[in-house]
């Protein structure tokens, strides 16, 4: 019943048609016998239009990699649910790409056997699936590396590699959990450049999770600010800075003002945060 | 060694030579103990003699024969153990109902001494190859399947969950994830348990046995021949050394993604 009204009604007034919807999802945790769940994630709406690029900013614990697992599949809602295309997200499938925090390419594949992993698992002929290989690795500037071991890569290659074999597949949509978390300052700004340089030219619809204020308004078109204990959405921030983006931007009056005003969204909450322990 | 710090690498030449020195200083003390007239002959060999008897061993009483069918019983219930054993090992790690219904009794069952089923064995098989082969395999079997399912359990569940948002399905996980995520501990856990097939294959023919190593050692006991049965242990010793280094060797060549 309650489904039937969210099919009809138009809830959301956006000019495209919203390729990913997420209706009233919420997670809980159980804490031990007789104690109340923790609640990771408050009943969430959300809805991204086909080739946005999103961040979601918050602090560790405010439950956006949980609400970014759940899209994946890989986390099950306590309430609500996922719909991709209309479709409902019932587990993880090629329909949405993922790039994790931690290094997860497959360290016993070469770096084109890692791009190459999603296209042989759906069966595509080994001379299709080789053109598609070189030309990501190519995009993702690793010609010349394409019979490395990913031990012999840095860890910015890696996660280069994570993108080009997430791409390679042709995903709907691209998930990212903190892609960059784990690489120093400079290697992270090169890598933003690099994934703003493919979404400009291809125009995939990103979700991309980040705790890095400056990180979240360069990429995204849209960003969403979540907040800790419990998970909620706060804000919901348009970005309208002009494509392409250079790095030079981050220093623009625009980009300045919107790091403000974000980093007092996020500041209030980690402030709360900080004192509940 | 006194200069070294704690876990600090050192030289391959220097390291070659420290463990050589040790095989020397060893050789040496038998040396002293027995030339030097310390320990009664009867006891225990000099090395000299010992020499010569592993000489007239496989020169004049066919040892070499002995030698290969000791191997040959080694490798067959090994094989025949890992056959079995790795790939219930495997479904074990990656299905949590298959390992339900098989841990506690593996559990259970690994913990029986291959040593004491050897009269039982003898009274079901006989003293035929039969009998070698189970003890074997018994001592080997149930040791695989459990650190066979330890590993693949232990695969990253980041990697898993990596493969099913590129479009793997559950078996695809399993063959092209879990199995090559393990590989290389498997050889691990095979080159660990292929040395313990070694003391259940030389136990099983010190009792009932007409050939073999084993067979060898307690043959020279009536005699009080020292010097064969030591002969016996150090060639026991050095297949095993041979065979470790090869699984090292092939290891290495097969899993160079975990090397370099």
């Amino acid at each position: 019943m309650i489904d039937q009204i969210i099919n009809t009604v138009p809830a959301f007034s956006t000019k495209a048609p919203a390729k990913l919807l997420v209706e009233g999802v919420s997670r809980q945790f159980s804490s031990g016998r007789g104690r109340a769940p923790i609640r990771a994630l408050e009943p969430t709406d959300l809805a991204i239009s086909e080739n946005d690029f999103i961040t979601i900013l918050g602090p560790s614990g405010c439950g956006k990699s949980t609400l970014l697992r759940i899209v994946a599949g890989l986390a099950k809602p306590t309430a609500g649910r996922v719909l991709l295309g209309g479709r409902p997200v019932t587990g993880p499938g090629p329909d949405r790409g993922m790039v994790f925090q931690s290094y997860t390419l497959f360290p016993w594949l070469t770096v084109a056997e890692n791009i190459a992993f999603g296209l042989r698992e759906r069966g595509t002929p080994a001379k299709r699936r080789s053109e598609i290989v070189s030309a990501f690795v190519s995009k993702v500037g690793l010609s010349g590396f394409e019979s490395h071991y990913p031990m012999q890569l840095s860890g910015g290659m890696q996660q280069r590699t994570a993108i080009a074999r997430a791409l390679a597949n042709d995903p709907e949509i691209l998930l990212l959990d903190e892609p960059f978390g784990a690489l120093d300052n400079q290697t992270r700004g090169l890598m933003q450049e690099l994934l703003l340089g493919i979404w400009e030219r291809e125009r995939k619809t990103v979700i991309f999770v980040t705790h890095d204020i400056e990180e979240a308004i360069f990429m995204a078109s849209r960003v969403i600010v979540m907040t800790a204990r419990p998970g909620r959405i706060k804000a919901d921030i348009a970005v309208n800075l002009p494509h392409p983006r250079h790095y030079t931007i981050k220093t623009s009056p625009e980009f300045l003002r919107l790091k403000e005003q974000l980093t007092e969204e996020i500041r209030a909450e980690a402030v709360m945060a900080a004192l509940e322990h | 060694m006194l200069m070294s710090r704690p876990l600090e690498p050192i030289a391959l030449a220097w390291r070659v030579a420290l463990g050589f020195s040790f095989f020397v200083l060893f050789v040496a003390t038998w040396s002293i103990a027995t030339l030097g007239g310390f320990v009664s002959k009867t006891f225990l060999a000099d090395p000299i003699t010992m020499v010569q008897d592993g000489w007239t061993l496989l020169t004049r009483f066919g040892f070499v024969a002995d030698i290969a069918i000791t191997i040959s019983r080694v490798l067959g219930g090994f094989l025949i153990a890992s056959i079995i054993a790795v790939p219930i090992g495997i479904l074990m790690g990656a299905y949590k109902p298959v390992e339900a219904f098989f841990e506690p009794f593996v559990s259970f069952a690994r913990y029986l001494p291959a040593s004491a089923f050897i009269p039982l064995l003898i009274l079901w098989a006989g003293i035929g190859e039969t009998q070698k082969l189970l003890v074997i395999f018994i001592g080997s079997v149930f040791q695989i399947i459990l650190m066979v399912a330890v590993s693949v359990g232990s695969t990253r569940r980041d990697l898993v969950e990596a493969a099913y948002t590129l479009g793997a399905r559950d078996r695809g996980v399993v063959q092209r994830v879990l199995i090559p995520a393990s590989a290389p501990d498997i050889a691990e856990i095979l080159r660990l348990v292929l040395g313990w097939a070694w003391t259940y294959v030389i136990v099983a023919e010190l009792i009932g046995s007409s050939s073999g190593i084993g067979h060898m050692i307690i043959d020279s006991q009536a005699l009080l021949a020292t010097g064969q049965m030591i002969f016996g242990i150090i060639v026991i010793g050095l297949i095993g050394l041979v065979s470790d280094f090869l699984f090292k060797m092939v290891n290495k060549k097969f899993f160079r993604w975990r090397l370099t």
